[in-house]
């Protein structure tokens, strides 16, 4: 496995690179639009209803046969396939982060008006902090599920890791295989990290530095 | 005195409901009384109550609150000049006792010296030793000292009005007694106005200046404690008064008869 590496060291980090590209700006893609559509359903349960219903059925779709449908439309390559992830998440992410403010104690909610904070202060000092930790429960699933569909990606032609295992497969090259597989799993665990360490940051912040109980 | 809430015939009916949850209502409370609002559940005093600092507004009449006629104040704005306090408390769990108490004034942009000095002021003014409790969290305390921290962040910006609903409803009997007397006390002290919704009749009698008798949404009666005893309006609350001697004759005679068998 080493050899492998030694001798396609080049190979390898272009395809983590691409990946890293892809899954990156999906996510970052993925939790703006959620939460602007979180903003805006999560006042009527109706709507809520209705927006994750649409959004559930779209995660039914294999993604295989999303990235079919959405060739015509905005071609081969990496694009198209974040266009998908950006799709798929946002079953994900507008369920979890809807789910994590409806989830906060309505007396809270209700002192807080009492006490004349705006609806802006409200969510921004009070529900959204309470929110924080369900919310990012859902980024980091959300995170998971990117990394592993990205690798689909391979076969419309965005690169990324799941070229080698592609490859691997067509090839019946195990170690290519099993690089691709780790290097995935790398992947993960690197980007919740980074996600626990911002989520400790914006902890500090809002707690005065302080860790709740 | 001026008259701190005026009622003129008001009346709030829900979207779907079949009757109306407070039903022309007319009333006038002057300013530092403290005024007890007595009701079962459902009979429209919390609705009432809501209606003073308009988290609810009525279908018809109108309310003044110093009188001004709050239909043309911005509700958040007069939301910040009354305090207001909850059963289920609601203190902020992710913030600390400070921070939980500073939030009206740091709203409203008190400076940090400022709003430190107030904080230990209420914690002291609700018995609770600064120092320690100020950092503490909302889950590291009891029933008991989260309703104090509740009326010490009602208190905070100093308002002329407290809206109380049924704050220590949810509080063991003897905690209870000492939250009534600490409210008094604080009320005593400040000359503010305290309306205070309750179910408890004893304690309606206790802590009002004043008594206001509810039943399926209208006043039965708004008198003295000592008048409601003597006299009361109607069938209802004389039924009510007689249910809370009776209770407390049987509790005495229990209480003081030979070798308290039961």
């Amino acid at each position: 496995m080493i050899e492998y590496f030694i001798k396609y060291h080049a190979k390898l980090t272009k395809a983590l690179l691409e990946h890293i590209q892809i899954v990156g700006l999906t996510l970052v893609i993925s939790i703006v639009i959620a939460m602007a559509v979180t903003l805006v359903i999560k006042d009527s349960k109706r709507i809520s209803k209705a927006v994750l219903q649409v959004c559930n059925v779209i995660y039914s779709i294999p993604s295989l046969a999303l990235f079919a449908i959405l060739i015509p439309l905005s071609g081969l390559g990496a694009k198209t396939a974040v266009i998908v992830l950006v799709v798929y998440n946002q079953y994900i992410l507008v369920r979890g982060f809807t789910e994590g403010l409806s989830m906060v104690d309505r007396a809270v909610l209700e002192a807080a008006a009492g006490m004349g904070m705006s609806r802006w202060q409200i969510f921004a000092r009070v529900q959204f902090p309470l929110a924080l930790d369900s919310m990012v429960a859902s980024i980091q699933i959300a995170i998971i599920s990117t990394i592993g569909i990205a690798t689909i990606g391979a076969t419309i032609g965005a690169g990324g890791l799941g070229s080698i295992l592609f490859d691997g497969m067509r090839t019946q090259n195990t170690v290519k295989i099993l690089w691709g597989t780790v290097l995935s799993v790398l992947l993960v665990l690197v980007a919740n990290a980074i996600l626990n360490y911002a989520v400790k940051k914006i902890n500090e912040r809002l707690h005065g530095g302080k860790k709740r109980p | 005195m001026s008259t701190a809430v005026e009622f003129i015939h008001v009346s709030k009916r829900f979207e779907d409901a079949a009757s109306d949850a407070v039903e022309d209502v007319s009333f006038s409370i002057e300013e530092g009384e403290l005024v007890t609002i007595l009701g079962t559940s459902g009979c429209g005093k919390t609705t009432l109550l809501r209606m003073v600092n308009s988290l609810i507004r009525p279908s018809a009449g109108s309310i003044k609150v110093f009188d001004k006629d709050i239909s043309s104040t911005y509700p958040v704005e007069l939301r910040r000049q009354i305090g207001y306090v909850i059963q289920q408390i609601g203190l902020f769990p992710h913030m600390t006792v400070r921070h939980n108490i500073a939030t009206v004034p740091k709203i409203l942009g008190w400076s940090k010296d400022k709003i430190d000095a107030r904080v230990d002021e209420l914690l002291e003014m609700v018995n609770l030793a600064p120092d320690e409790f100020r950092d503490r969290y909302p889950s590291q305390l009891s029933g008991g000292q989260q309703q104090r921290i509740g009326l010490a962040r009602a208190l905070a910006a100093d308002p002329k009005l407290m809206l109380l609903d049924e704050p220590f409803g949810a509080i063991d009997a003897i905690n209870r007694t000492v939250l009534q007397d600490e409210l008094i006390n604080i009320h005593q002290k400040s000359r503010k106005t305290f309306l205070f919704v309750t179910h408890d009749i004893l304690e309606a009698l206790k802590l009002g200046t004043r008594v206001m008798v509810m039943d399926k949404g209208s006043i039965r009666q708004f008198d003295t404690p000592s008048e409601i005893l003597k006299n009361p309006a109607d069938d209802y609350v004389k039924q009510l008064m007689d249910s809370f001697r009776q209770g407390f004759a049987f509790a005495l005679e229990r209480g003081m008869g030979p070798g308290e068998q039961r």
